[in-house]
């Protein structure tokens, strides 16, 4: 449903975003994680043709973004990072203006707004100026606004943003809900999130995909091995070869000063026990061993932290030891 | 209901919620109300000093009423008008609508249309109001009507013409003093040309930069004179104002 081939944004001398790539298939959710100005709005102002790549391709629906750009914006519900609200109309004066920019008259016109109304519990207020709405009701006008007419392809920059507890689960839920019929993209800070609605994350790092995989198999991954961080006052030079003779030490990485080393292990398998004892007997000077469990929040930290002058490829090879694109 | 009908519905809605159309149409009413009572008075004065030199007096309402209030209300436009214009494009862009107005399925042209079109309907309004001036004054007065209409005429095609001018300023910046103050500049650079091409006199150039100001174009409406040649002036400066709004607006997207 959607498909982005080799995408590159410049802004002057900037680089917002660098030879991605991704594709969305019919009726599946996708996250764009990452943190703020990794480029994530950029990706989806290209895809809503509100400004065009430099170079590479994005298509929509079959249709391409830069030649038919209008047969992409009929099929796209958008809604930005602020809402686009007019704070001088009503919800029902604002949802109209919206479904008639978009073609849509008469009843299914009515029925569109109705729907939308009840869908995000606009009810209440639909006779108010939205100038006058909380941030949260302003954010479920913006909703209802990508909703209108129904389009094959939503993209959703945070739609969760400003709204409390309670609301953040209805707009979860009702995101759950439109998978199947529709193809989402959603960009979102909040890692739970990701997990919750989305078959698909992508984490993208200053213009660049670090990472892509399905929830399930990030899980899995994470579960592959146990993860124990050593660090030695004085390491031999065969210290990484002997680390790996203790039985259920998969691998050994040095990190940084060449005093930490970082082992993984065997899934369920203890191996402090061991590697203290071997770390005492070689007088190797122990210092610190301690089990690492890595969080979504690390591993996203990991991938996305900006290392300067580093090619994409060390990047995710520096992820992999301990293994999680999300 | 076309978006172009949807656009124009949506901005004369928001004209009239918010305080701008009625401060600025209670200003502009009062002002020229104002000039137009000031120059009824001055011609009946004038009647009468005649009546006491002459004993009779034939006093021409046209040329001592009309003109002169079709004069000044080409320089209150020139103030008013991007009153009214500078919210047009200047708000969408500090709001942050203008990204969803560009990811709607709807043309640039669509856009500026609409948008021209509703604070033309909303000019075209303020200015049927004055009309109630000549009314007024022809109950007790006889007066040619031709050059008032052709005078309206030039009031219609000159707002035009401003408000063009405006929606290119609006859609420079997203801050409406400075779209206001771009668009006033803008104007009296129009305005002056004409006094720099009185100046350059009567050679290939000195025309040609009296052409481009909407001075002598107006000046032959207020008269009475209908010329094709200003009528392919206001046109085409009003299309080529409102190409240039939708080039800048369709460039905005790039940055």
């Amino acid at each position: 449903m959607i498909e982005v081939q080799q995408i590159t944004k410049r802004y002057g001398q900037h680089t917002a975003l660098d030879c991605v790539s991704f594709s969305v298939a019919k009726g599946e959710v996708l996250a764009f994680l990452g943190p703020n100005g990794a480029g994530k709005t950029t990706a989806m102002r290209i895809l809503t043709c509100f400004m065009p790549a430099t170079e590479g391709m994005a298509r929509v629906a079959g249709f391409d973004c830069a030649d038919q750009p209008m047969e992409v914006k009929r099929r796209i519900g958008y809604l930005p990072e602020t809402p686009p609200v007019y704070q001088e109309l009503t919800v029902t004066e604002y949802l109209q203006f919206v479904g008639r920019l978009r073609g849509l008259s008469g009843n299914i016109l009515t029925s569109s707004m109705q729907r939308e109304i009840e869908r995000l519990g606009l009810g209440a207020v639909q006779h108010r100026l939205i100038g006058n709405l909380s941030r949260g009701y302003r954010q479920r006008v913006g909703l209802a606004q990508a909703l209108l007419h129904d389009p094959q392809v939503l993209i959703l920059d945070e739609p969760t943003v400003g709204l409390d507890p309670k609301q953040i689960i209805e707009i979860r839920e009702l995101i759950k809900n439109l998978a199947g019929s529709h193809s989402v993209i959603l960009s979102t800070h909040i890692l739970p999130e990701a997990t919750a609605v989305c078959q698909r994350v992508v984490i993208i790092s200053g213009g660049r995909i670090v990472a892509e995989d399905t929830p399930e198999q990030l899980s899995a991954r994470l579960r592959q091995s146990e993860k124990i961080s050593l660090t030695l006052k004085s390491p031999a030079a065969d210290t990484d070869s002997r680390l790996k003779t203790v039985p259920g030490v998969q691998n050994v990485f040095t990190s940084g000063d060449s005093s930490t080393f970082l082992l993984e292990c065997e899934l369920g398998r203890d191996v402090r026990e061991e590697v203290a004892h071997l770390a005492v007997t070689s007088g190797w000077g122990l210092l610190e061993l301690k089990a690492i469990s890595m969080t979504l929040e690390d591993v996203f930290l990991q991938l996305t932290r900006h290392e300067e002058g580093l090619a994409p490829d060390a990047v995710v090879a520096s992820v992999e030891p301990t293994g999680q694109p999300v | 209901m076309t978006p172009v009908q949807a656009i124009i519905a949506k901005e004369l809605r928001s004209y009239f919620v918010s305080p701008v159309v009625y401060a600025v149409g209670a200003v502009f009413l009062l002002i020229v109300g104002l000039l137009a009572y000031l120059y009824v008075v001055f011609a009946g004065a004038q009647a009468i000093q005649l009546m006491q030199v002459q004993g009779s007096a034939q006093i021409n309402l046209n040329d001592l009423v009309f003109r002169n209030l079709f004069a000044s209300t080409r320089f209150i436009l020139l103030i008013v008008l991007p009153i009214l214009t500078m919210r047009l494009f200047a708000e969408e862009r500090k709001l942050r609508t203008f990204e969803f107005l560009l990811t709607s399925p709807v043309g640039i042209n669509e856009i500026v249309a609409g948008k021209f079109m509703s604070v033309f309907l909303v000019f075209l309004g303020l200015l049927g109001l004055t009309g109630i001036m000549p009314l007024v004054l022809a109950l007790f007065c006889d007066f040619d009507w031709y050059p008032v209409l052709t005078g309206y005429l030039g009031l219609v095609l000159l707002g035009a013409l401003f408000l063009s001018v405006g929606v290119l300023a609006s859609a420079l910046t997203e801050n409406q003093i400075v779209a206001a103050f771009v668009s006033i500049g803008l104007l009296l650079v129009l305005w002056l040309l004409a006094g720099l091409g009185s100046l350059l006199g009567d050679t290939a150039l000195g025309q040609a930069v009296s052409y481009l100001s909407f001075m002598e174009h107006y000046d032959h409406l207020v008269r009475g004179l209908i010329d094709t040649k200003d009528l392919v002036y206001f046109f085409s400066s009003l299309a080529l104002m409102l190409f240039l709004a939708h080039r800048v607006v369709d460039s905005a997207r790039w940055k």
